[in-house]
């Protein structure tokens, strides 16, 4: 091979509190175990993947005032589970979604410095900010932000938690014995912010760690957040996955990145995605569509769609037409507690009107349509083929995947596709990196340098 | 001396001990403070000596000599991590010792403080605790959020203010801490044992009924719940409290599992453990268990004279005397389990000690101490019990939201 190919990053996620995950199967393990997260966590070393993700949720989700029943509800807190999974795994990343709206910048900028430490510099956070009143009353700060201020916040306080990773050298601690020197400076970890969200002032508790900073991953679609994450972030969650519009936004992201000054392959693209293999082709399809069923049980495609109708749909059959109502975006939120899917219900509704009258769709089949998609269905070749073709061809710089069963789904994917990835040259056969950033080739941050 | 009532044993890991001087000594590893491989260590070894538990100090600060403001020190340990995050980095690594990481209730959320807990208590399989500590005042500016009062500046002797000074400035914030606590055990119950049914046939995946709000809505803040994480498999996580006088030892007496002391003498002590039984009946907990350890900082030798030299060596490095808020014991292993068992007879169920050089004085606990009281029926030869409630004789409790519910 004349050209290095570009190397593919995977992610391995739990699949978590939402429809995708198959908890009726026999063989579904427990969401809450540790166990379970050691299982995934170390099949995803095998595999060689870049990092372990773990998501996060401040609030259980609400349907009509009452507490959803019918997909997964409870997860571990996000933390701990990773300081965890340190202990039984030596090169995989680690990184989790944590809130910018019910933390504060100088706690949980400690919290992932301590995690990089106690990993030897695998830590990663996926920075999300919160505008729902809902999961406010879940904490004493309560509130929540106005949604036009989520990037403010969340912008700020990234620049809050680097200035404090910052504020210690890299040799800051000499720990001379005979001197009796111990630190280097005594203003080690002196730090002063002064901002719209913050006004804080001190000293920062935790020497800076082996990354520097933690990998720091964000989604971002409109322009707004676009920017944001093309300035700041390491990686970018992607929500594309048809090769010409994914290849249009990474083309984006990049572009706006080196407006923003930053060098080339400074921000990695990341889609999420699910899969089902079989031995043929027609096997995986056959089990994609008894994945689909379980997954979407008529009760769960009333759900979903009330998502978007932000109407009760429980009186609705789901092997029925679609619901004859309007959607109603301004009446009270029926489903509270997860992100709102659509920004103008009416188009969407009238997009699934003229697709089931044209297919003969009932209410369960157009939620499957519409929320069912599993991105890789095939045989081991065929998905690895076209992983490799979307990556090579710049749809992404990898995928950070899941599967509905929990914990040994990822076990076929390992097995079974990761071998033929690793014969193309396209993953590698071992760690080459002793860090996170290391390993996904991104830049080690200047020390002591403040980030714009 | 009873043979058959047996000691509890836990031992405070602070960075390299909690004598200033501590990373000087030779056998000190000061420059792997920030490192997994260090606390997992210190951890198995405490682990060896079937000790009931170990605690992880922690502050949303920079270590500093005074309470009020950050010192410009460069001769003494800086810089620390996450002890929730040390405790759940070294749970896969060990399998019966109990994990108590401090944790503060001044600044911090208790939603998230219970949730990080019962976490814990999940990645190590019922095994976790929560000291739960007031902020000090130096830790304000680093929120901004509210002002909490600072202490009275030290006398001219450079001593803390007294212990009734601080609780009188802190009352206030014992009271909030109090909420905080009452929320975080309300969090543990907001999910019954049983309420993931995963009943397919009617396409549950809980019972939702079995899901609790907590509602709390007090003088400093309101949380709603349920947790977001089921209960944990104790139930209740271990919830310890450290005191210094009345107000603390009411804090700890309604709220905690287990309170440390600080005892100077046997008859100090017995009036604290008294006092703090009142308390606890008067919260109307006169049928659970409290223990009231005893904090002690200890400087051991393979002799008296040892010790001495050891004390001696660390005190000259510091240029004083070394004083904090517990007392030090500086001696033998025998001698020390003297004093235990004199300072038990006063009414203390077992003692935190607090190695004034890590990991010497740890392993002298376990090599030396351990042997000793065990020689004297006063400490267990093998872990008998899977959890950290059980190895303190706590039942798991029943879930206060079960009991209402129907």
């Amino acid at each position: 091979m004349s050209e290095a190919r570009k190397q593919i990053i995977l992610g391995a996620y739990v699949g978590g509190v939402n429809h995708h995950t198959v908890w009726s199967d026999p063989k579904a393990g427990s969401q809450i175990a540790f166990s379970t997260f050691r299982h995934v966590a170390r099949t995803a070393e095998r595999g060689r993947f870049d990092f372990f993700f773990l998501a996060e949720g401040l609030a259980l989700r609400e349907r009509g005032g009452r507490i959803f029943d019918q997909d997964i509800v409870g997860r571990p807190d996000t933390l701990p589970v990773l300081a965890a999974l340190a202990a039984v795994t030596e090169h995989l990343g680690l990184v989790g979604t944590l809130n910018a709206t019910f933390n504060e910048p100088y706690e949980l900028a400690r919290q992932l410095a301590s995690l990089d430490h106690l990993s030897g510099g695998r830590a990663g956070w996926n920075v999300v900010t919160s505008f729902d009143a809902f999961t406010g009353r879940n904490f004493r700060r309560g509130g929540f932000l106005d949604r036009e201020d989520r990037y403010v916040r969340a912008q700020e306080f990234l620049a809050v938690a680097r200035r404090l990773w910052d504020s210690w050298p890299t040799d800051a601690i000499a720990a001379e014995r005979d001197e009796g020197a111990f630190l280097r400076q005594k203003d080690a970890g002196s730090f002063d912010f002064t901002g719209r969200q913050f006004d804080i002032a001190g000293r920062f508790s935790t020497p800076r760690s082996p990354q520097g900073h933690p990998v720091i991953l964000q989604a971002g679609v409109s322009p707004q957040g676009r920017d944001f994450a093309a300035g700041g972030a390491d990686a970018v969650f992607s929500p594309y996955h048809r090769l010409a519009e994914a290849q249009e936004f990474y083309r984006d992201i990049h572009a706006r990145a080196a407006r923003q000054g930053r060098p080339p392959g400074s921000v990695k693209v990341l889609p999420s995605a699910s899969f089902v293999l079989g031995d043929t082709a027609a096997q995986a399809e056959e089990r994609h569509r008894d994945v689909l069923l379980r997954q979407i049980s008529g009760q769960t495609a009333q759900i979903l769609l009330e998502s978007v109708w932000n109407r009760d749909l429980s009186g609705y059959d789901p092997d029925g037409p679609l619901p004859d109502v309007d959607p109603d975006p301004t009446g009270p939120r029926v489903i509270q507690g997860r992100a709102v899917l659509h920004q103008d219900p009416f188009a969407t509704v009238a997009e699934w009107r003229e697709l089931a009258a044209a297919r003969g769709y009932s209410l369960r089949d157009l939620a499957i349509h519409a929320f069912g998609r599993t991105e890789f269905v095939g045989t081991p070749a065929q998905v690895a083929d076209r992983i490799d073709a979307f990556v090579q061809q710049d749809g992404s710089d990898g995928f950070i995947l899941g599967s509905h069963l929990v914990p040994s789904g990822l076990d076929e994917f390992v097995d079974q596709v990761v071998p033929l990835l690793q014969e193309r040259g396209s993953l590698r056969t071992d760690y080459g990196g002793r860090t996170l950033r290391d390993n996904l080739g991104l830049p080690a941050p200047a020390d002591g340098t403040l980030a714009a | 001396m009873t043979t058959t009532h047996h000691l509890h044993l836990a031992v405070a890991l602070d960075g390299a001990g909690w004598h200033p001087a501590a990373w000087r000594e030779p056998g000190a590893r000061p420059g792997e403070l920030l490192t997994a491989g260090y606390w997992a260590d210190l951890v198995a070894r405490a682990e060896s000596g079937l000790l009931d538990f170990v605690t992880i100090e922690d502050a949303l600060a920079l270590q500093s000599t005074g309470p009020n403001r950050h010192d410009d020190r460069v001769d003494q340990v800086r810089g620390r991590l996450d002890a929730v995050l040390i405790a759940s980095r070294v749970a896969p690594l060990t399998r019966h010792i109990g994990l108590v990481p401090t944790a503060t209730t001044t600044h911090t959320e208790p939603f998230h403080v219970s949730k990080a807990i019962a976490t814990l208590d999940f990645v190590s399989e019922g095994r976790a605790g929560w000291r739960a500590q007031l902020s000090k005042p130096l830790e304000n500016p680093h929120f901004g959020r509210r002002q909490v009062p600072t202490l009275p500046e030290p006398g001219p002797d450079g001593g803390l203010p007294s212990p009734d000074e601080i609780a009188t400035v802190f009352a206030d914030a014992f009271a909030e801490a109090e909420d905080f606590v009452t929320v975080v055990r309300r969090l543990w119950d907001s999910w019954e044992d049983d309420a993931e049914i995963r009943d397919a046939a009617t396409e549950r995946f809980i019972d939702r009924e079995k899901l609790h709000p907590v509602d709390f809505a007090g003088r400093w803040f309101s949380v709603r719940g349920p947790s977001i994480v089921p209960r944990p498999p104790q139930g209740q996580p271990l919830v310890t409290a450290l005191g210094h006088a009345s107000v603390p030892y009411r804090f700890g007496a309604r709220t905690a599992d287990v309170v440390y002391i600080t005892p100077r003498d046997a008859g100090q002590a017995g009036a604290a453990v008294e006092e703090i039984r009142a308390e606890q009946r008067a919260a109307g907990r006169a049928d659970e268990t409290v223990h009231v350890f005893g904090d002690l900082v200890v400087v051991l030798g393979a002799t008296a004279s040892a010790a001495e030299g050891r004390r001696g060596r660390l005190d000259g490095r510091l240029g004083a005397e070394y004083t904090g808020d517990a007392p030090v014991f500086t001696g033998t292993a025998a001698q020390l389990a003297d004093t235990l068992i004199e300072l038990s007879e006063a009414g203390l169920t077992g003692f935190r000690l607090r190695p004034a050089v890590l990991p010497d004085d740890l392993d002298t606990v376990v090599d030396a101490l351990v042997p000793e009281l065990r020689r004297r029926g006063a400490f267990r030869d093998a872990y008998r019990a899977d959890t950290l409630r059980g190895l303190l004789g706590l039942p798991r409790p029943a879930n206060r939201y079960a009991a209402t519910a129907r």
